[in-house]
């Protein structure tokens, strides 16, 4: 092969980078020198699990798990012999099979990528890299359409606001469009707070000038001329990619004063957000924005008519931004033919937790919570049972394998008690606690109330300290029926989004997984096994006294002499699972049982 | 010689919008927000001082004492909570010598959790002053911490 055809792709996405990603690409580029190998770094692949990532093109080999002492060989062997280094082929985690092509990995060829299009195939700091990807030509076809026809264009397409609401997004930026008052703003909602999710990230950090495409054409419907990004410090890489799009759009005439000669002046500013989950919700971030505690206000007005500093604003997420420029280019009934009849269009998930293959992932929008899980994810991590299914973040719900059938889209999560949210999907398996994940979400929730409004201040407080004496053994009779009744207060006199939706963890859980809570309270014992205060560990007569387990445990509970079956002492351990941890898996003889007397320790 | 509200704000208005660019400048520049430079913040940006408590004290990324030389940040997101980011934070602050978040007596180190780092793919996640490392068990823990204090020794 000739090698002037040939581009190398590492992907420098936040996961790979952590895994010296930056470093591989310094050896490849050492060692090409003088060759006419094409070396790039692109956005993230979607597979951080794998990573670091390197992809060799035209010939789309995926090389997995990549180190820097493994470039001399792909150098060697695959740039200049033409043979695919095997060993560092991709690896499905289920099947153990090898599979070459970047295409044919079923967590690919199964997906569709739209909002994703770009990300891993672009350098995200170059800006002639999406120009040849075609970014900005959407732009060129919005600035000869008037603003009135690209609204419609937006509303006939049937886009809903990717944030998780789920709102139409023509009706809203009609509103917008139509509202008195100058100047107005666009803003985008880049503050993914959620645990347990980054695909906004994703795009931001693999594709940034998708989403300042979008908010532009947004700006020239609704007639903005100032726009800010209100984007996490907690992301510093999408702030420095945000940054050097933001430079070099303006340079190419994209953003400034009179953008593309139409006359039309439009500008975007980062604001950094400093840490407040609540400022998702659109009246806290405008509030933030303008230099405030990030406190929600009550609606109506709503932001198109009196937003940021009283003016008319328009506040979409990333990836409804990142839309735009799709259908705008391609037609609104192109975008209508992808997906249901009420949700159009495709679903960016974070698939993660007890999953085979994490990772971000694109589907169109109707697929089976059952095909993400097991054709993409690859089913649950170790073989283990699955348990549940999480979507929607802090305020959605927990689903049970019963409704693995359910098509993913706004309607049906939403009807399931769950939601879609921005886009986190986290699986569970048997080993996961239903009771702790409920604390643990509450947890969330209670820290990032903001305290305006009494019922989720003090309601999420209160359930919260239920869920922490049932995970403590501390449970009593009566408490579900407590909860149940705080929640629907919680749910019915909160302000925001976030009381609104904070009990729905605690309600699915209930629901669906009853039991684990009776459990915890009647019978003293934690189902999954998880929870300390209910569990014990012991030593099967299958040691074979090989003194790992002796010689991490913290309190020298465990003693035994070498080659020899050792013993726990109850009356000393901790519960703190090293020896689980440490136990050869060959060996498998640390057991865990629940709802077994303890001895009474006597308070430290 | 400290420095002076001036010297580190140099290219931003003193208006109320500018209140968290303005701390979070402070922040860089210090690691945290002394109390000498509230008082400043409030004259330059013509907000009481009590507003600009108020607005400091909401966002978790302010704080009001100064780090240790290593900050280290345990990522309590949903994927890493049920890969064990509990038993993470455990093994860590035990290995600092701390019994909660916060700093060590050396100042040495910062221990703090987050809410989300969005590596959740690798999780369980922590960060060492912004550097991730994923797929953490107890041991991995020990390796980084000795690490880290080899680094530090030398």
């Amino acid at each position: 092969m000739e090698n002037d055809n040939r581009t190398i792709l590492i992907c420098r996405g936040t996961g790979c980078e952590s895994s010296k990603s930056p470093d591989i690409q310094k050896a490849l580029e050492d060692q090409l020198e003088g060759s006419d190998v094409e070396v790039k770094f692109t956005g993230c692949h979607g597979m951080c699990q794998q990573g670091p990532i390197v992809i060799v093109e035209p010939e789309d080999t995926f090389y997995a798990k990549v180190k820097t002492k493994d470039v001399a060989k792909i150098v060697n062997q695959h740039i200049n012999e033409d043979k695919v280094v095997e060993r560092l082929v991709y690896k499905d985690p289920t099947t153990k099979e090898r599979i070459n092509t970047y295409h044919d990995i079923p967590f690919y060829s199964r997906q569709k990528r739209l909002v994703l299009r770009n990300c891993g195939k672009i350098d995200p700091e170059d800006i002639e890299d999406s120009l040849a990807a075609g970014t900005y030509q959407g732009l060129k076809k919005a600035l000869d359409m008037t603003p009135e026809l690209i609204v419609s264009e937006i509303k006939d397409s049937g886009l809903r606001g990717r944030g998780g609401g789920g709102f139409s997004t023509g009706m809203k930026w009609g509103f917008c469009q139509s509202a008195d008052g100058d100047p107005k703003y666009v803003l985008c909602n880049a503050d993914e707070g959620d645990p347990g999710a980054f695909m906004d990230r994703s795009v931001l950090e693999g594709d940034p000038h998708a989403v300042l495409e979008g908010m532009i054409i947004a700006a020239f419907a609704i007639g903005a001329r100032q726009g800010f990004i209100y984007c996490r410090a907690e992301y510093p890489l999408a702030i420095k990619r945000l940054q050097i799009a933001i430079d070099q759009a303006r340079e190419k005439g994209f953003l400034g004063e009179n953008i593309l000669d139409s006359g039309f002046n439009f500008d975007i500013d980062i604001f950094h957000g400093a840490g407040a989950f609540v400022c998702g919700e659109e009246t806290a971030l405008i509030t933030s924005i303008e230099g405030n505690r990030g406190m929600p206000r009550s609606r109506p007005p709503y932001p198109a008519n009196a937003g940021l500093y009283g003016k008319p604003t328009l506040l979409n997420n990333v990836k409804t931004y990142a839309n735009v420029p799709l259908i705008i280019t391609n037609g609104s009934g192109w975008f209508a033919d992808i997906g249901t009849e009420k949700s159009k269009g495709t679903a960016v998930f974070a698939l993660t937790g007890k999953i085979a293959n994490s990772g971000l992932i694109e589907v169109p929008m109707g697929v089976t919570l059952r095909e993400v899980i097991y054709d993409i994810g690859g089913g649950v991590l170790n073989g283990k049972k699955f348990k549940a299914v999480q979507t929607g973040g802090p305020s959605g719900g927990c689903l049970p394998e019963s409704f693995l059938d359910t098509p993913v889209d706004y309607d049906s999560l939403i009807e399931a008690g769950s939601m879609m949210g921005s886009g986190g999907m986290v699986v569970l398996d048997e080993d996961t606690c239903m009771v702790d994940v409920a604390r643990y979400f509450l947890d969330f929730t209670e820290k990032e109330s903001c305290g305006k409004c009494v019922p989720c201040r003090l309601g999420t407080k209160q359930m919260l300290t239920i869920l922490e004496d049932i995970v403590e053994g501390r449970g009593k009779p009566g408490d579900i029926e407590r909860l149940e009744e705080i929640a629907r207060g919680v749910k019915l006199g909160s302000l925001c989004g976030l009381g609104q939706t904070a009990p729905n963890p605690v309600l699915t859980t209930l629901r669906y997984f009853r039991d684990e809570y009776e459990a915890h309270i009647h019978d003293h014992a934690c189902p999954a096994k998880q929870c300390k205060e209910f569990i014990t560990f012991h030593i099967m007569d299958s040691c074979v006294g090989c003194g790992l387990c002796r010689k991490n445990c913290p309190v020298e509970a465990i003693s035994g002499e070498q080659k020899e079956l050792h013993t726990l002492d109850q009356d000393i351990c901790i519960q703190c699972g090293v020896c689980y941890e440490v136990c050869p898996p060959k060996v498998f003889s640390i057991e865990i049982r629940t709802g077994e007397e303890r001895p009474v320790k006597e308070a430290a | 010689m400290e420095k002076s509200l001036e010297t580190i704000v140099t290219d931003i208005e003193g208006r109320r919008e500018n209140i968290i660019p303005i701390l979070q400048k402070v922040q860089e520049e210090f690691t945290y927000l002394p109390e000498h430079l509230m008082a400043e913040i409030a004259k330059f940006t013509n907000v009481p001082a009590s507003d600009i408590y108020g607005v400091a004290t909401f966002y978790a990324q302010f704080r009001f004492t100064p780090t240790g030389k290593n900050i280290v940040s345990v990522c309590r997101g949903t994927a890493c909570h049920v890969r064990g980011a509990p038993r993470i934070f455990e093994e860590l602050i035990d290995q600092v010598g701390l019994e909660d978040e916060g700093t060590t007596e050396d100042m040495e180190y910062t221990v703090e959790t987050v809410a989300c780092v969005g590596c959740c793919a690798l999780a369980p996640v922590l960060t060492i002053n912004e550097e991730v490392h994923g797929d953490l068990t107890k041991q991995k823990v020990r390796k980084l911490i000795r690490a880290k204090g080899d680094e530090n020794g030398e």
